[in-house]
């Protein structure tokens, strides 16, 4: 608060004794607050990361090596990844397409596909489980055709696939579509003006100003397909070896009370998270400084 | 602002994006969601009152709406103070406490949920803490309140930051110099400026409160009519075939979602609507 009374609004020194006389007092509600919000922040969010990383390495780095080199822990990572694989791209095109068509034309019903596109992130992953089984399951109007053309979705790879799409369908989209909104349309407008054609008018003049924003929004899509717990869950069938994610191995292992495997295989994602957090930070800054280039 | 058909589109791309965003939405979300609703309407009236009355389904649904709605309102109090504190104060470690706000949203709920369970139950550091009190967190409905206090946090940390970092400072120096009370000023000044950020970050704290699974269910102790949240009812009734039970509960979770939704939507607008005025002479 200080600051806001001593901030050069009216350039006398009057108010700048008059701040210094009550100092204690303005700054003691300044320290309660930061108090209060840094230990709520620690106690919510900073004990559960450490907790992961302790617990992975209770037992040395012998048995941590141990826990993740296993079998079913390959297994699972390399699942997770393929699905990552198959799931990223598709959803990075969608996202472009996405935040172009919206963030740089209005039109009619532009607003219901803005809200249709953000369902995803308010839906529960449970419930975007269920509607792939019951579009695709045994007992769906679908389920005898596939099961007679040999088929296998839910309880299979392709399931997994679905869901993780559905899941993570907005995260580029949503990265991009505000800064292509506030970007405008005036050098798109020049570039086409001038001749450019609209795929070089995409390459040269819109890419490198939303290229941060777009790779941060891979990489949040990435962590979440690697992470996504509850909609897989739903569709997977938990068959070990063949359609366990890495989060679903994690809750085998919690289940059979194996905490450090368990806990060993979560680092790895926390690791993972870590490197996403780390990441926004850097996508930021390039942000903020093309921003104040460009002013 | 483009005036709607005002003139020739001259940015290429509309109609391949169009139709690209159009494809994709009607397969991946449309196609999903009509499966949903079209086994919905299979169901007869007398098939769902049961279902909706069960006594089980009630107290999941009810425990679901009420720890998400406590959490969202605790972490609108906390939270606007963390966000003030980052965006106002300057102290060691801000940047490290700013990065780690966005944790949930990174970190798989899985391991959050084994995280929490370990850390909150009767041997972990907190729960062992608090169980010499008697209070045991994890494995009751306490734990599931914990729980999405950790899910909820960035929604309204990362809603408001931007808010106040644009709050007009020219108010508040005046209001200050005319001597109003920190609080006086908060309370007056920039409450009323921050209110519709709050309310859209809490709406969106709780609808991602209803709704999750990953985080929620191994610090919750999941016993039927006590500790059991909806989602993981959907679940339990998949896994018993009980798919029209499945169906009606999932039905009304999503509907509250594009409740809330269509809500956050109103709430951004008018906050737009608000910065706008203020920007305009």
């Amino acid at each position: 608060m200080t600051e806001l009374a001593s901030s050069p609004s009216i350039p006398r020194p009057a108010s700048l004794t008059w701040n210094l006389a009550k100092p204690l007092r303005a700054n003691l509600g300044r320290y309660i607050l930061l108090a209060i919000a840094i230990s709520y922040g620690v106690l919510i969010l900073g004990l559960p990361l450490a907790v992961v990383l302790l617990e992975a390495f209770k037992k040395g780095l012998g048995s941590y090596r141990e826990a993740l080199l296993a079998r079913d822990a390959l297994g699972a990572m390399s699942l997770s990844l393929l699905v990552a694989f198959l799931v990223v791209p598709l959803n990075t095109v969608f996202g472009l397409a996405a935040a172009w068509l919206l963030g740089k034309f209005r039109f009619r019903g532009r607003n219901l596909l803005i809200t249709l596109i953000d369902l995803p992130l308010a839906v529960s992953p449970v419930v975007a489980g269920l509607m792939f089984v019951l579009l695709y399951g045994a007992q769906s109007p679908l389920g005898p055709w596939l099961a007679a053309h040999d088929l296998k979705i839910i309880f299979a790879l392709p399931g997994i696939w679905l869901s993780s799409l559905f899941v993570t369908l907005p995260y580029v989209a949503r990265e991009l579509l505000p800064l292509l909104e506030s970007q405008g349309t005036e050098l798109e407008e020049a570039a086409a003006l001038l001749g450019a054609s609209g795929w070089q008018n995409f390459w040269h003049i819109s890419l490198p100003r939303m290229k941060w924003a777009l790779l941060h929004g891979i990489i949040l899509c990435n962590a979440r397909v690697l992470g996504e717990f509850g909609a897989v869950s739903v569709v997977s069938g938990h068959i070990r070896g063949k359609t366990n994610t890495l989060p679903l191995h994690i809750e085998i292992l919690y289940n059979e009370y194996q905490f450090t495997a368990a806990f060993a295989a979560a680092s790895v994602l926390a690791f993972l998270a870590l490197i996403t957090l780390v990441f926004k930070r850097v996508a930021q800054k390039h942000h903020t400084q093309a921003a104040s280039l460009s002013a | 602002m483009v005036p709607r058909h005002s003139r020739k589109q001259i940015v290429p791309g509309f109609g391949v994006t169009l139709s690209v965003t159009l494809f994709y939405v009607s397969i991946m979300l449309l196609l999903p969601l009509a499966a949903l609703l079209a086994r919905a309407s299979e169901l007869s009236f007398a098939q769902i009152v049961p279902i909706v009355t069960s006594e089980r389904v009630l107290a999941a649904c009810k425990l679901s709406l009420g720890a998400a709605a406590l959490a969202a309102g605790v972490n609108a109090i906390l939270g606007t103070v963390l966000a003030w504190v980052l965006t106002r104060y300057d102290f060691i470690g801000r940047r490290w406490l700013d990065a780690l706000i966005d944790l949930p949203m990174a970190l798989p709920t899985a391991v959050a949920g084994i995280a929490l369970s370990a850390l909150y139950g009767d041997r972990g550091w907190i729960g062992a803490w608090t169980s010499h009190f008697g209070i045991s967190i994890a494995y009751t409905r306490l734990g599931i309140f914990v729980a999405l206090l950790y899910v909820g946090l960035p929604f309204l940390v990362r809603t408001l930051q931007p808010v106040l970092a644009e709050a007009e400072r020219t108010q508040e120096e005046a209001a200050l110099t005319l001597g109003a009370s920190p609080w006086q000023n908060f309370r007056y000044v920039v409450l009323p400026q921050i209110m519709p950020a709050i309310l859209t970050g809490a709406a969106m704290a709780f609808a991602r409160g209803v709704g999750e699974y990953g985080s929620v269910i191994f610090i919750a102790g999941n016993i039927p009519k006590v500790s059991e949240i909806a989602p993981l009812l959907i679940v339990t009734k998949l896994e018993q075939y009980d798919y029209a039970a499945a169906t009606v509960i999932a039905v009304f979770l999503l509907s509250l979602s594009l409740v809330l939704l269509l809500i956050m939507q109103k709430l951004q607008m008018q906050s737009q609507r608000y910065r706008l005025k203020e920007v305009q002479p």
